[in-house]
């Protein structure tokens, strides 16, 4: 027999700016449909640290267990290396072996640990052609913390498919390097399965000292990042401090050209 | 009809199968760990023995024949390799050491034509010990010496003399060995054994033709050779996955690991993505599932504790692309110590542990150049950072940079970087983009380079 313990009625008080039951009920059902939450709680996304954008984020953050894109923009989209160093960023929060498949060996470890990333942590495969197949291969394997992979040229709507079902099964973050020997070429833009598209493009950045703009040196590299395609959220444009040695971004200004610091 | 190879070594001081072994077969490579092939002198039983072994490749009943030679006995087995010359020529290629080899009905025969013919096929049936010195019987000197004596130069005299005085002279073995040449008595040769591998076979009552009949006995001969394997505390490296078909043909498929496994739903999952390779013609009749290395696996404990994390295993991913790239694709990176960038990484087994001790306040590019990509760059001497340059036919006028950061040959290493210098700048043009830029020399003394400019990567 068992007793049945008398838990007191409290009476709910639902603050108002918390949407009612149904609401809820409806994004909930809304965010199956579309899998959103397929794998893991919105809690387990990582934020990228800067509030402007992790709010933009429908989960707060880039969420493990789904594909992301990131693309270099202008002369830089040959080498990928601000995308790279971005996805590094987010990588280098991440707890647990990654693999990294290239097309060809370009990637030089060492300047991973700029953004925080120990190369330590990467299995790495050339995968020639086989880019997208070997991806999908890392993504059935659960024993992987993320996946990335450099592809060049473009991306067809199955394909991404395949990569964003697979990463949704295991829930390993995926992360897909666009590179094209042309300058923002036209085919990194399509529709993709990816659930964010981001893309990057270096910007001038200021005087590493700004009491004395003449001193020689470099400060941190400045980016405009664009979040170019979410699925279920909003693009948006920012203005940020390039990775840092923990791989955290810094917000310099945001969509609407405000600066938040005082310059 | 008994068929005999004989092997010969006449020289005992050669470089042994210097080849890399390949194809199939727990093939011992004897260069490998017994050192050069010891001669009759040194230590006649090892390398003969491990050569004898490596012969299994060919026959199932292979024997060492002290000092210098080996027996096979290829009786119903030269048809998997195409008949009794090509199987000659393919031993010897393999072998790739000065050796004759001969095939007769009998093993005297085979070795006297492997020693005193210079080798080669004998057909069935033939006769051809007659024309032989009676050095080719295999008897002791002082015997030869006598026999000599009386004046006996070949075989066929003798084998035609009178046998009674000869063998109250001599004894029996001199009959038995004239017997053994003309194939009257039986010589049995004792076949090394095997190395003990771990195998399994199925024969089927019918052909099978379909690859989901395949997958099938996959997981039987799989789950049988686990359970051996299990046994005997080891674990598979390397698997053979032969097809035996009805034409009597054998078709193979051979997996790697990284480390040793005996989890049969992975080697099975690795012998199904090799399926599409195999051929199996009018149907296959039996299949034979060999662990041709293994290595000790014992039990490992995973967590201890409830504060520690479970270390999640990579190695069945690490296997399955290599077998699917080659292992070489595969790996991981670790620094050396050394100031030259491309010289700073290197590639180390994926499964390697982690070697940590990365310089962490270096700047470094994340995409390097190779090679270094020539530049024309407007900079003043003997330090300062250029304040432009062209790189593809494009301008980048230089807003920041941060530099020199002079690394100096290994002169240590390399004579030829005695003296020479690179002076590394870190820069950044006027669109905001980041490059890493040196200049061979130190921008004084031009013996320590020639003053150009390259790009080495971009940030």
């Amino acid at each position: 027999m068992f007793t049945t313990l008398a838990i007191p009625d409290k009476p709910v008080v639902t603050p108002p700016a918390v949407p009612s039951q149904a609401i809820v009920l409806l994004r909930q059902r809304i965010a199956r449909i579309e899998r959103i939450h397929a794998r893991g709680p919105v809690e387990q996304s990582l934020p990228l640290g800067i509030e402007a954008i992790d709010q933009v984020l429908p989960t707060g953050g880039i969420r493990p267990g789904a594909l992301h894109e990131a693309a270099s923009a202008g002369p830089d989209t040959e080498h990928a290396a601000a995308a790279t160093l971005f996805a590094a960023g987010i990588l280098a929060r991440l707890n647990g072996p990654i693999l990294w498949v290239l097309r060809q060996a370009d990637l030089f470890a060492p300047g991973l640990t700029g953004a925080g990333l120990q190369p330590d942590r990467i299995v790495f495969v050339e995968a020639g052609k086989d880019v997208l197949s070997i991806m999908e291969e890392g993504l059935r394997h659960s024993g992987l913390a993320a996946v990335v992979a450099e592809h060049t040229g473009r991306l067809s709507m199955v394909a991404s498919r395949r990569l964003q079902l697979a990463a949704e099964q295991s829930g390993i973050l995926a992360i897909l390097l666009r590179r094209s020997p042309s300058f923002d070429d036209p085919a990194l833009s399509e529709p993709t399965a990816a659930v964010t598209s981001w893309r990057i493009a270096a910007l001038p950045s200021p005087p590493a000292l700004p009491h004395a703009p003449d001193t020689p040196g470099l400060g941190r590299a400045w980016w405009r990042l664009d979040l170019t395609r979410c699925r279920g959220g909003e693009p948006g444009s920012w203005i940020v401090e390039a990775c840092d040695a923990t791989g955290r971004l810094g917000l310099v200004s945001d969509t609407d050209g405000r600066s938040v610091r005082a310059a | 009809m008994r068929r005999v190879v004989s092997v010969w070594f006449p020289t005992p001081t050669v470089d042994p199968l210097g080849q890399p072994e390949e194809g199939r077969g727990a093939a011992p490579n004897p260069a490998k760990g017994h050192g050069p092939f010891a001669g009759p002198g040194e230590s006649p039983g090892l390398p003969l023995a491990t050569l004898a072994e490596w012969c299994l490749r060919y026959a199932p009943l292979v024997a060492p024949d002290p000092p210098d030679g080996l027996w096979i006995d290829v009786t119903g087995s030269t048809h998997l390799h195409g008949g009794e010359t090509r199987l000659l020529r393919d031993l010897l290629r393999r072998l790739n050491m000065p050796a004759y080899a001969a095939v007769a009905d009998t093993p005297a025969v085979a070795h006297a034509v492997a020693r005193f013919g210079g080798g080669g096929v004998v057909p069935p049936g033939a006769d051809v010990m007659a024309d032989f010195p009676i050095e080719a019987l295999r008897l002791p000197a002082d015997v030869l010496a006598s026999l000599r004596l009386m004046g006996f130069e070949r075989i066929g005299p003798l084998a035609a003399a009178a046998r009674a005085p000869l063998v109250r002279r001599f004894g029996a073995l001199l009959a038995l060995r004239l017997d053994q040449a003309a194939g009257i008595v039986f010589e049995p040769i004792v076949p090394v054994v095997p190395p003990s591998l771990i195998q399994a076979r199925l024969t089927f009552v019918e052909p099978l033709l379909t690859a989901d009949a395949f997958s099938t006995v996959i997981v039987r001969l799989v789950g049988m050779v686990c359970g051996d394997l299990e046994r005997a505390g080891q674990g598979a490296r390397r698997l053979d996955l032969l097809f035996e078909r009805v034409d009597g043909s054998v078709q193979a498929i051979r997996i790697g690991t990284a480390r040793p496994v005996r989890d049969a739903r992975h080697l099975g999952r690795m012998l199904d993505e090799r399926l599409e390779r195999v051929d199996p013609g009018l149907g296959v009749e039996a299949m034979r599932l060999a662990v041709a290395v293994a290595d000790p696996l014992g039990f490992v404990q995973t967590v201890s504790s409830l504060a520690e994390e479970a270390s999640l295993d990579i190695a069945p991913l690490v296997d399955r692309l290599s077998n699917r790239l080659g292992e070489a694709r595969i790996y991981r990176i670790a620094p050396v110590e050394s100031d030259v960038p491309e010289r700073s990484v290197r590639r180390v087994p994926a499964l390697s542990r982690a070697a940590g001790g990365w310089p962490a306040d270096l700047p470094r590019p994340v995409r390097l150049l190779d090679p270094p990509q020539p530049i024309d760059a407007m900079a003043l001497l003997p330090d300062h950072p250029p304040v432009a340059f062209t790189w593809r036919r494009v301008r980048h006028l230089v807003r920041h940079a941060d530099g020199p950061e002079r690394i100096a040959g290994e002169w240590w290493k390399r004579d030829r970087e005695w003296s020479s210098v690179r002076d590394y700048f870190r820069v950044e043009d006027e669109d905001g983009r980041r490059f890493w830029l040196f200049r061979r020399g130190n921008g004084s003394d031009l013996e320590t380079g020639d003053m150009r400019w390259f790009l080495h990567g971009v940030f």
